[in-house]
């Protein structure tokens, strides 16, 4: 359980996907505009991560890893499949978020509404991609700490994302170098967001 | 650039496809695509280097390839159509890399893989090859790589410099003798968030210089 709690809680501030990792930043950019859309965007993204990382885990467990497949005959014992795993873990992705798109309109309208632009956007963020590829390069040893790490991932990711969108809201009355306007400040401001977030450097549980 | 053989091969237009994204019309700066991997990779200028050889191809083949498949594609399933090309071409880098420049290819982790996300090749897809023909596709696909490889050696040029005193892993400061006068390597260079800053000077630079480019919020 300490083990699981210290995952989540490192990957939320310490392996944070947009401080440390820039990850995902296209729609990190994009969307940051104002607070509320950048919170449905989080959501998304944090329901997306909990249910592809454990599933793309299976996957790699059972299927690419080597000598993945002995469960189906002892003669698979040698077979590595894992230089197929970038177009496995898209393809599950892609479909998982398709899945959930159509699921999630079915079931609970509402939340399709606020949600419903950016699901399929999150198909191709880089977050979603990139935390399956850490979740098998770091080897996470069962399940559940796989499931902690996507969690923490996208709670970190709606951390930053509304955080900056805050920021920015206010900056709309403050006077920035023309050159600087858009796109520099907001460079410059995560920049400095990812310095206080080093501050967590570190901590462990 | 090796295609000079044929005269209409480059005409005015489609070197304007091949410079445009260096400049003006740059994928990171102007058109904010790909920052993810980008930033990631410039603690190094090898590593950025490779990486921007590395997405410079992928994007000038799948846009070639997108452009000559463009009429067979049915609309509503192009997006996994592009997927499954990116992802294809991704995995031969990768392969390659492990094979031939495997430090390299440690270095960059997961940051390879990631190219198949990276919004410069779905952007250039949907916005260009989708309704060009090949060869304009490719050379897009090669300005785009270019521009964004050109970011990535210049913030990894500072980087290195400021950060470690060394260019291409050479030992510049050193041999100028600079440590002798007092001078200290930046650590903070090294970290992730300055990669951030660094873009934004350049930004800074670029739209000062060139007055079109500033946003009116």
């Amino acid at each position: 359980m300490e083990n699981l709690l210290n995952i989540f809680v490192k990957s939320i501030f310490i392996d944070n996907m947009i401080f440390a990792y820039f990850l995902g930043m296209c729609s990190y950019l994009a969307v940051s505009k104002t607070v509320k859309t950048s919170m449905g965007l989080g959501i998304a993204v944090i329901f997306v991560l909990l249910i592809t990382v454990p599933v793309n885990y299976l996957l790699e467990v059972y299927v690419l890893k080597k000598g993945a497949l002995v469960w189906l005959s002892d003669s698979f014992a040698t077979l590595d499949l894992s230089f197929l795993s970038f177009i496995m873990f898209i393809a599950i992705i892609a479909s998982i978020v398709q899945l959930v798109e159509m699921f999630i309109e079915k079931f609970s309208p509402a939340l399709y509404n606020s949600l419903g632009i950016f699901l399929p956007l999150i198909a191709v963020n880089c977050a979603i991609l990139g935390a399956a590829l850490f979740m098998q390069e770091r080897e996470y040893s069962n399940i559940a700490e796989a499931t902690a790490f996507g969690l923490g991932s996208g709670i970190g990711w709606l951390l930053a994302i509304v955080a900056l969108a805050a920021i920015r809201e206010k900056m709309r009355y403050s006077n920035v170098p023309a050159p600087l306007r858009g796109l520099g400040i907001t460079f410059i401001l995560t920049g400095l967001m990812g310095i206080a977030f080093m501050s967590f450097l570190g901590i462990t549980l | 650039m090796e295609n000079v053989e044929k005269e209409p091969l480059l005409s005015a237009k489609n070197i304007k496809l091949l410079t445009n994204p260096l400049g003006h019309d740059n994928p990171i700066t102007v058109q904010v695509l790909g920052i993810c991997s980008a930033l990631a990779v410039t603690v190094k200028m090898k590593p950025a280097l490779v990486m921007a050889i590395s997405v410079t191809l992928v994007v000038a083949l799948a846009n070639l390839i997108i452009a000559m498949m463009r009429k067979s594609i049915p609309g509503r399933i192009r997006i996994i159509v592009q997927l499954v090309v990116i992802a294809t071409l991704v995995i031969i880098v990768d392969q390659f890399l492990k094979a031939f420049a495997f430090d390299v290819s440690k270095q960059l982790s997961v940051f390879v893989g990631l190219i198949i996300t990276n919004c410069i090749l779905m952007g250039r897809l949907e916005a260009f090859a989708m309704a060009n023909d090949p060869w304009p596709s490719f050379l897009d696909g090669l300005g785009n790589g270019a521009g964004y490889g050109l970011i990535l050696v210049i913030v990894s040029f500072f980087r290195e410099l400021l950060g470690s005193g060394t260019v291409m892993g050479y030992q510049v400061m050193e041999k100028i003798g600079f440590y002798k006068t007092g001078y200290e390597d930046n650590g903070m260079m090294i970290l992730p968030p300055m990669a951030l800053i660094v873009v934004g000077i350049i930004i800074w630079v670029q739209r000062s210089r060139n007055k079109s480019l500033i946003e009116t919020r």
